[in-house]
């Protein structure tokens, strides 16, 4: 709790955000790559106190959001056999499918079940003898330990009704996929912290150089991310491109190295698909062979499911930082947390539900509104 | 009262404002052709079914002005100036037993509370019990023994009820449905759409913390101190608000949808505003914590033993002192107040100066994947 309030204090953000403006000299567009730090921006309003030049985009590193399609989709129909007990993380429930979500799955009869712990499935499909335990694996490097565990327990103590849908994502190739892209902006990256915390950073070190990009390894508290910014404000200024590490508290060079451990025996590196972006090379992680006969897919056959996304959707250019959320022109009218197309909308940490859910809205439809908008925009 | 004079100037953000009228789904109802758990969340999805299906098919004035209970006058029944309220709940909390009471005490406090929302002294409950066939009547003892401390506690009887039993597989062990009626003194009318700007916000205490006892036991997260719900009855606490202000505008206790859902009906029924500072809501530091940890926030988080009211700033000191002198009101605070600004919008001042909206819940808080 101490550090809650230690990180948050407006004092000190005012401060930050004063140094932040006396060094910036010119416009730079920043990207924080994880959905936590976006929600974090968004939540307390640190876009609004920072100078007009410098621009955040929000990355891709949400989970929730850039699931592929066709990993809900096959999610939906393990989760609706009648055999199955599917357990999930409790944000992914609200997902959308090409045909629905697991909400829906449930309403309709499926026994989907949202768990904490990884290990909490393993606990049911022992308690479940009879039925076959299906966990939804996905995340970036921070949940892929304990859905590594959860698969080894179960393989070590032969708990063989149960099985991970697993489509683990990978934060460094996707900041290269994005230095990569074409008309990119972004001048600097605030790394995820939580995500360097299990796999160290100086694999990061590489990326700052071949790009001449500086990466900021950042928290998540107000304090943290007005910090990460100051101090890529200040490389940009001086011509740097360092790897720096402003969340030392949590955040070591070495990382954690039994969870690498753990996950280097469980799992192996592949080309993984990302929801509204596409293929990005050696992206991803799935169950080395010794642990295939524990992969969900493979159980459950769903390897020819169809998927139809969404046309009017540009979640995807939003996760590659080319749109702001309300730039889209469904954003608000067809596609609201309520009635999602794209997960970035269904997500705590999705960019667009942030967008939505702390009033960063462009009035499309309503002319009245904007003069109520600008009031609240006074006061603030 | 709250301050709204932050010395921060903002830059011009006014392309990325606010407001959410117009925008949404216009047939809300086709996303769940089925009713999901989100249904019964009291957030924007319960709101749905109330306005689609239950408002159209039993239209009445009483029930359209959506309170906490419906206040009324009997047809010929002189009662020197005094009015009916009448209110009904019901109950499916899992466990039946958690730290700080049980659902015996929620049936109770739930309806007393909901009926002194409106002002009325609680006088009257019945009960009614659909239970599952297998479940112990030692727990219905205990449950039924609760009901019964809680209701001389309240100063109510429970003077009618019924019970059902279904197969087994067809309930969750107990569930309990009250309703209650009271009597609201002469010249107190308290309703969501009575609360005007200028009127400051009072919240009675600690955001959250029945939601997070309920969640740490049903999911056996453990954290560093045990959190306690704070159900509890709340009519002496709004005698004494009235006491000291009889034309307080606006009651709620804000239960399923937490602080959030609450008074975004209040905006949604005033067509006010409403400004709330983050940094004066009072949230006890293990409930912030396990809210950090599961990725909740404690705006949505529900509550049994708060109120917020909307009063007249010239009685906003009276009030906050005559709900700080009550036992359940002791972390009282004034947390915001009433704007003629943003109709309907509820905007939060956060800590470091800047602004967000509060929007409120869909259905249930869904805890993140990390």
């Amino acid at each position: 709790m101490k550090h809650l309030t230690e990180y948050r204090d407006g004092e000190t953000a005012k401060r930050l955000a004063g140094e932040i403006a006396r060094q910036v000299t010119r416009p730079w567009a920043i990207m924080e790559v994880c959905g936590g730090q976006t929600h974090s921006i968004i939540r307390n309003g640190i876009d609004q106190i920072l100078p007009d030049q410098i621009e955040m985009i929000h990355g891709p590193g949400c989970p929730v959001c850039v699931t592929p399609l066709e990993v809900i989709d096959k999610a939906l129909a393990i989760a609706a056999r009648p055999d199955v007990i599917f357990c999930s993380f409790g944000d992914m429930l609200r997902v959308p499918g090409s045909e629905g979500d697991l909400f829906k799955v449930k309403a309709a009869g499926g026994d989907v079940r949202v768990v904490y712990c990884p290990l909490d499935a393993v606990k049911i499909a022992r308690e479940n003898p009879d039925r076959e335990v299906v966990l939804l694996a996905i995340g970036f490097e921070t949940t892929a330990p304990a859905n590594a565990m959860a698969v080894k327990v179960a393989h070590d103590q032969h708990v063989d009704n149960f099985s991970a849908l697993v489509s683990h994502v990978l934060v460094p190739p996707a900041i290269r996929a994005i230095m990569e892209s074409p008309g990119n902006r972004v001048a600097g990256f605030l790394a995820a912290g939580h995500v360097c915390a299990v796999t160290g950073y100086s694999h990061y070190r590489p990326l700052c150089d071949q790009y001449q990009v500086p990466i900021v390894i950042t928290g998540f508290e107000p304090l943290d991310v007005l910090d990460g910014i100051r101090r890529c404000i200040i490389q940009l200024e001086s011509g740097t491109a360092e790897l720096e590490n402003a969340y030392p508290r949590v955040v070591t060079e070495q990382g954690n190295v039994a969870a690498q451990v753990l996950l280097e025996e469980v799992f192996e590196t592949i080309d993984r698909n990302w929801r509204g972006i596409g293929a990005i090379a050696q992206s991803g992680w799935r169950l080395r062979d010794a642990y295939r006969s524990f992969d969900a897919e493979i159980k459950f056959d769903v390897s020819a499911i169809a998927t139809r996304e969404s046309t009017l959707c540009r979640a995807g250019d939003v996760l590659k930082g080319a749109i702001k959320p309300n730039q889209c022109e469904a954003f608000g009218k067809q596609c609201t947390p309520r009635t999602p197309l794209g997960a970035t909308m269904v997500s705590g940490e999705g960019a667009c539900a942030a967008y939505y859910n702390y009033g960063r809205l462009v009035p499309l439809e309503a002319p009245d509104v904007q003069a109520a908008s600008a009031k609240v925009a006074e006061q603030a | 009262m709250a301050d709204d004079s932050t010395s921060n100037t903002p830059r011009d953000h006014g392309d990325k404002t606010i407001e959410f009228s117009g925008l949404v789904c216009p047939v809300p109802l086709q996303d769940y052709p089925n009713i999901i758990l989100g249904h019964g969340g009291g957030g924007k999805l319960s709101a749905d079914l109330v306005q689609h299906v239950f408002l159209p098919a039993f239209q009445n004035d009483h029930l359209a002005v959506l309170g906490d209970s419906a206040v009324f006058q009997l047809a010929g029944v002189q009662l020197a100036g005094q009015r009916l309220a009448m209110s009904t709940d019901s109950y499916v909390v899992r466990p039946l037993f958690f730290p700080g009471g049980s659902i015996g005490d929620l049936v109770v406090n739930g309806t007393v509370n909901d009926l002194a929302m409106s002002g009325a002294t609680p006088l009257y409950l019945t009960a009614a019990f659909i239970l599952e066939e297998g479940f112990p009547i030692a727990q219905l003892k205990r449950i039924a023994d609760a009901m019964g401390a809680a209701a001389r506690r309240a100063g109510v009887a429970i003077i009618s009820g019924d019970t059902k039993v279904v197969e087994r597989g067809h309930g969750d062990g107990c569930y309990i449905n009250t309703a209650g009626v009271g009597i609201v003194p002469d010249g107190i009318d308290i309703a969501p759409n009575h609360t005007r700007p200028g009127d400051v916000v009072i919240l009675s205490g600690t955001l959250g913390d029945h939601g997070m006892a309920i969640m740490s036991v049903r999911e056996g997260l453990e954290f560093d101190a045990e959190i306690r719900s704070d159900s509890a009855p709340l009519a002496d606490m709004v005698a004494g608000i009235i006491q000291v202000c009889p034309d307080v505008h606006t009651l709620r206790d804000p239960t399923r949808g937490g602080l959030s859902a609450s008074l975004n009906e209040i905006a949604a029924a005033s067509g006010c505003g409403i400004v709330i500072d983050e940094t004066r809501l009072p949230i006890h530091p293990t409930v912030q914590s396990a809210c950090e940890i599961l990725g909740f926030d404690p705006l949505l988080v529900a509550n049994e033993g708060k109120l917020v009211c909307m009063v007249p700033a010239e009685s906003a000191d009276a009030v906050l002192n005559a709900i700080r002198s009550d036992k359940h009101g002791s972390g009282a605070a004034i947390i915001g107040r009433v704007v003629a600004d943003h109709p309907g919008v509820v905007v939060a001042k956060t800590a470091i100066g800047a602004s967000r909206v509060v929007v409120a819940p869909i259905g249930e808080q869904l805890p993140r994947i990390c």
